[in-house]
């Protein structure tokens, strides 16, 4: 029963306790030293009416003991216990804004993109260094140091625990977002051999995206929550059983999970509602798109293309040309889309981009133009990295000399004789 | 998680100490391994005579070799282990920082290996399972 208090409060219970303690390692000790209490006397005394509450009190006092042993040997440990002794408790209602408060510490600009990731996981979602380090290909202690770091920069730098104003909020929440979104890319294209910590991966994003969503009112927050909820719900649909990728238009449709679908798009309509919308939520636009077709030849691709007009307008990337590019291939045929995307390649963006030369190798190979299709695949294959997408492309090389092959008798069978 | 916590010290620090204070530096030592075994962090250690009662045995030309003296010919020698019961990597070493041992010299974590599958298979190998 303790087992899923810690799961499901002890987030909030250590934003608590970092506000009130005002350190990291302090807070985590107290919230370890409180469970610990928990553990023996909930079991004696019966569980108490407020458990977080009793969590959050006994954690301080815990604080305070330790920081009264140690200044037996320290004077200044003994000041800080009198000053948290005397400092007023706020109530309940500012538990939730602990948990955002520790969000944006985590993610604070002048933290190393690549620690503000770990920071969010350890110390908001609460995953071990071990299993945060197995998620993002590195080791324990190259991720611990990560972490160590951080922790002391916060200490270093003085960042302070609070929301960012009004007027920092919109640069400030760009980050967060940004990790958060990291965080479920690496779940979503999980490799086989990690899918389960992968898949968790992917849970903890959306999960932190609700957080977010709950206490901040925000278009784009809602825009994101979206996207992962509408890319999520087609995860079953996406992989065969031996971990083919399996791509969209050929995702059985009836494997995907409509109740996340139905909040998505709910999210969606009422982010663009707002008409404050960003990037998230127009990506998340055109998955809904996807998500509202019955079949992939039902798809409007004419209202894809506008979005994709509209989040270029927003974020003018190659990447985004790209995808854009595509859409127009499926609006206006495959000479069309190949056109663009030549020409972006032509410029000398995405050049080392797999899936630029994947694209053009699928126009090319609906255009009929199979040893040119061919080449653009082995480029794609030099540049993939994960076992899914080289088979997958693989795969495609195969097809493409198998068409050939037919293409060759059959043209031979229709040559006079 | 287990983690095995080696404490290295370079003895000479030591003899340089006077005994008030190395009493108040084994007395902050004693209290946090204290409160690291009332939180249930603490399930093992030992503190290690000084590296000159130590012996060396190494596998040399076919038989075992005895020295006297520590194995490491360095200045820091290991003075101590501890087995520490941790939630993490990162909350070991916070454990560990906050010990006031850490004063003394580098201190080595690193996460007790679990042979329970490698032990398994011995024993179905010798029949003994």
């Amino acid at each position: 029963m303790l087992d899923s208090i810690y799961r499901a409060e002890s987030g909030r219970i250590l934003a608590t306790l970092i506000r009130l303690l005002g350190d990291f390692d302090r807070a985590e000790e107290a919230m370890h030293d409180a469970f610990g209490a928990a553990l023996v006397q909930w079991p004696k005394d019966g569980v108490p009416a407020n458990p977080r509450a009793w969590l959050v009190s006994t954690g301080r006092f815990k604080a305070i003991d330790a920081l009264r042993r140690r200044a037996r040997f320290d004077a200044s440990q003994d000041e800080l216990a009198a000053r948290l002794e005397t400092q007023p408790v706020a109530e309940d209602p500012s538990v939730e804004d602990d948990r955002l408060r520790l969000i944006f510490v985590c993610c604070h600009p002048a933290l190393a993109p690549e620690a503000r990731v770990a920071l969010t996981l350890r110390e908001v979602c609460g995953l071990t260094t071990e299993e945060i380090a197995r998620a993002f290909l590195t080791t324990p202690p190259a991720l611990a140091q990560r972490i160590v770091r951080a922790k002391a920069k916060i200490r270093e730098l003085k960042l302070p625990y609070q929301v960012p104003s009004a007027e920092e909020l919109p640069e400030r929440l760009g980050p967060v977002l940004h990790v958060v979104y990291l965080v479920f890319n690496e779940g979503y294209y999980a490799t086989s051999g990690d899918s389960v910590t992968r898949a968790d991966l992917s849970a903890e994003a959306i999960r932190l995206g609700r957080v977010l969503h709950e206490l901040l009112p925000n278009a784009e927050v809602m825009g994101l929550l979206a996207l992962m909820l509408l890319q999520e719900s087609r995860r079953a649909a996406r992989t065969s059983e031996d971990g083919e990728v399996i791509l969209l238009e050929d995702q059985d449709r009836s494997r995907w999970d409509r109740a996340a679908i139905a909040e998505g798009i709910a999210l969606v309509e009422r982010a663009l509602s707002t008409r404050r919308f960003g990037a998230y939520t127009l990506q998340a636009a055109i998955a809904a798109v996807h998500s509202e077709a019955a079949t992939a030849d039902a798809t409007d691709w004419a209202q894809i293309v506008a979005l994709y007009n509209a989040l270029f307008g927003i974020e003018p990337t190659p990447v985004v040309e790209l995808n854009r590019a595509a859409a127009i291939a499926m609006r206006d045929g495959a000479a069309a889309g190949l056109q663009r995307i030549d020409a972006i390649l032509a410029r000398g963006d995405l050049g080392d981009y797999l899936f630029a030369h994947s694209a053009r190798a699928d126009l090319l190979r609906r255009l009929g133009r199979t040893d040119e299709a061919r080449a653009a695949y082995e480029r794609a294959l030099a540049l993939a990295r994960q076992e899914p997408e080289k088979r997958f492309l693989e795969n495609r090389l195969r097809d493409l000399s198998k068409s050939a092959v037919l293409d060759d008798y059959m043209s031979k069978k229709e040559k006079p004789t | 998680m287990k983690f095995i916590c080696l404490g290295y010290a370079d003895p000479d620090t030591f003899s340089k100490v006077s005994e008030s204070e190395m009493n108040s530096m084994m007395d902050e030592c004693f209290v946090y391994d204290d409160m690291l075994r009332k939180n249930g962090h603490f399930t093992g250690g030992e503190a290690l005579q000084g590296p000159e009662t130590a012996a060396t045995l190494r596998w040399t030309n076919g038989k075992v070799a005895v020295t006297d003296g520590p194995f490491a010919e360095t200045k820091e020698q290991l003075g101590g282990i501890l087995i520490l019961e941790a939630r993490d990597l990162n909350h070991a070493i916070e454990l560990i920082s906050n010990h006031p041992g850490v004063t003394f010299g580098p201190w080595e974590i690193r996460p007790a290996a679990d042979l329970s599958e490698m032990l398994r298979e011995s024993e179905k190998r010798r029949g003994t399972a």
